[in-house]
């Protein structure tokens, strides 16, 4: 499977030719994103003055230290810890949110939905799996803490964070309609009524 | 013994920090037995992420996820402890929060109507303290169990009915795994509580999927079903972090309780791959983590 290393932002041809099963190396700029901030952009009728256009966001709310602002730490925040979050539960803010921001790239955990897996193949998007709770690890990829907004919502702020070789992520989710969790849960399913049998427990 | 509530809190804190970076032996292990039997490609690179990432939090000093969870304290209290309880309750709280200050961490913690944040990990009836006593002379045990929100997220009560049998228990749980597949960040340890009152067999639930691994559940019978549940979810192939592969779940850890003629509850919580808890026991010779 072809390993890119993707310097952000991305054109829609550059994430149209991620396909399930590839990885991915991240270069320069992600955004940190999650349930707070989607509720204040969409059900409250907040606005951003970051742009996200052909950005990668990740599912995140880091844990930070405050600092005095510096080169270093122009936010005034230093990364202490950062990894991600469950994708799911956001699962109904990727079409609104591509389509009004423009990001491209969402890397989470556990994977989302029909109907992110639809605004991918609509409007070229794809979702790449990082490992859940390897946040220690993930922290090395940050360099620094570049921009902030939303901050009443903190944690839960739109973040930007500087990166240096985030990845490898696994392409788990791509414009084409694959999705490596759809397929799991499929087989699973399928040998669910076999497992019930052999424990005594069918329907 | 006398409890010192200053002493207590120290231990309070002490013991969230800890508990974020270093996971416990026995979760250490069952990565190690996990690897023994995954073959699918994908599923032993994601577990050695895992297992590098636990490396890079002790080399780091850094915390091994960034969600800091909900934090719960159990207390066990011996015999012929002299204690204020509700100085020790306060006691914790004040750890707590000061461990979010100080060290600084993330506070996970919301109101649960006006979702504010107060940047304490502490809220309405949070951190959540259990008290229990057992039968060790003038011994202070306190666990503390940060509990992520993406298992926790998988938790599950059905109150089924004594018609519908075990098999209605047995199927309840391989659907509820097959259900959260890669959300609750696998491979877990699926806890399942049989039994009591709708309260307590969710209790139980937790119990189970915060015990460690190699112990089994007390009952024979309830031990019995934990074996054969294991062995069965991991035949889902639903894998590390729902993206194929053998180790969907550690272990499933079963607890009961007596229940009602009329009733057949069951339920499920799970615990994800980093399995943090942190431990330590107060004596009159001093304080040892464990």
């Amino acid at each position: 499977m072809p390993h890119h290393v993707l310097e952000t932002p991305l054109t829609e041809t550059q994430v149209r030719a991620l396909k399930v099963g590839d990885t991915v190396t991240l270069e320069r700029t992600l955004f940190g994103i999650r349930d707070g901030t989607l509720i204040a952009l969409f059900d409250r009728g907040r606005e951003t003055r970051l742009d996200l256009h052909g950005h990668a966001l990740i599912h995140t709310a880091p844990n930070v230290r405050k600092m005095p602002v510096s080169n270093e730490n122009p936010t005034g925040y230093a990364p202490l810890c950062i990894g991600t979050t469950t994708s799911q539960r956001l699962e109904r803010f990727t079409r609104p949110l591509m389509e009004r921001y423009g990001p491209r790239l969402i890397i989470g955990k556990g994977g989302m939905g029909p109907q992110t897996l639809a605004a991918f193949g609509d409007l070229g998007g794809a979702y790449l799996a990082v490992v859940g709770g390897a946040a220690a690890l993930q922290t090395t990829w940050i360099e620094a803490i570049e921009d902030v907004d939303l901050d009443d919502l903190h944690p839960e702020s739109l973040w930007r964070f500087r990166i240096k070789g985030f990845g490898p992520l696994m392409v788990a989710m791509d414009s084409h309609g694959g999705s490596l969790y759809a397929r799991v849960q499929g087989e699973a399913t399928a040998r669910r009524d076999a497992i019930l049998a052999g424990l005594g427990a069918s329907d | 013994m006398q409890i010192d509530p200053k002493e207590i809190e120290e231990l309070s804190k002490a013991l969230y920090v800890r508990a974020l970076k270093l996971l416990p032996p026995d979760i250490k292990a069952g990565f190690a037995t996990l690897l023994r039997r995954e073959t699918d490609a994908v599923g032993r690179t994601v577990l050695g992420t895992m297992v590098e990432n636990i490396a890079v939090a002790e080399r780091t000093d850094n915390l091994l996820c960034q969600d800091t969870g909900l934090p719960i304290y159990n207390v066990t209290i011996g015999r012929h402890v002299e204690f204020d309880g509700v100085a020790l309750k306060e006691a914790i709280r004040r750890g707590c929060e000061r461990a979010t200050r100080e060290h600084p961490l993330r506070s996970s913690v919301v109101h649960p109507i006006t979702r504010k944040n107060e940047q304490t990990s502490c809220g309405v009836r949070m951190p959540l303290i259990h008290v229990d006593f057992d039968a060790r002379e003038e011994t202070v045990e306190i666990e503390m169990i940060p509990k992520g929100s993406g298992s926790e997220n998988g938790s599950f009560l059905d109150m089924l009915i004594p018609a519908d049998g075990v098999a209605a228990i047995k199927r309840f749980v391989i659907d509820r795994v097959i259900e959260v597949g890669g959300r609750v960040c696998p491979p877990t340890i699926v806890g399942v509580g049989v039994g009591g009152t709708s309260d307590l067999c969710m209790h139980l639930a937790k119990i189970a999927a915060t015990r460690p691994l190699g112990t089994s559940c007390a009952d024979p019978e309830g031990a019995a079903i934990e074996a054969e549940l294991s062995e069965a979810v991991n035949e889902l192939g639903i894998g590390p972090q729902g993206l194929g592969g053998f180790s969907t779940a550690f272990r499933v850890h079963v607890e009961i309780a007596a229940t009602h003629i009329t009733m057949n509850p069951v339920a499920v919580n799970i615990q994800c791959h980093s399995a943090r808890r942190a431990s330590a026991v107060i004596t009159p010779g001093g304080i040892s983590f464990v």
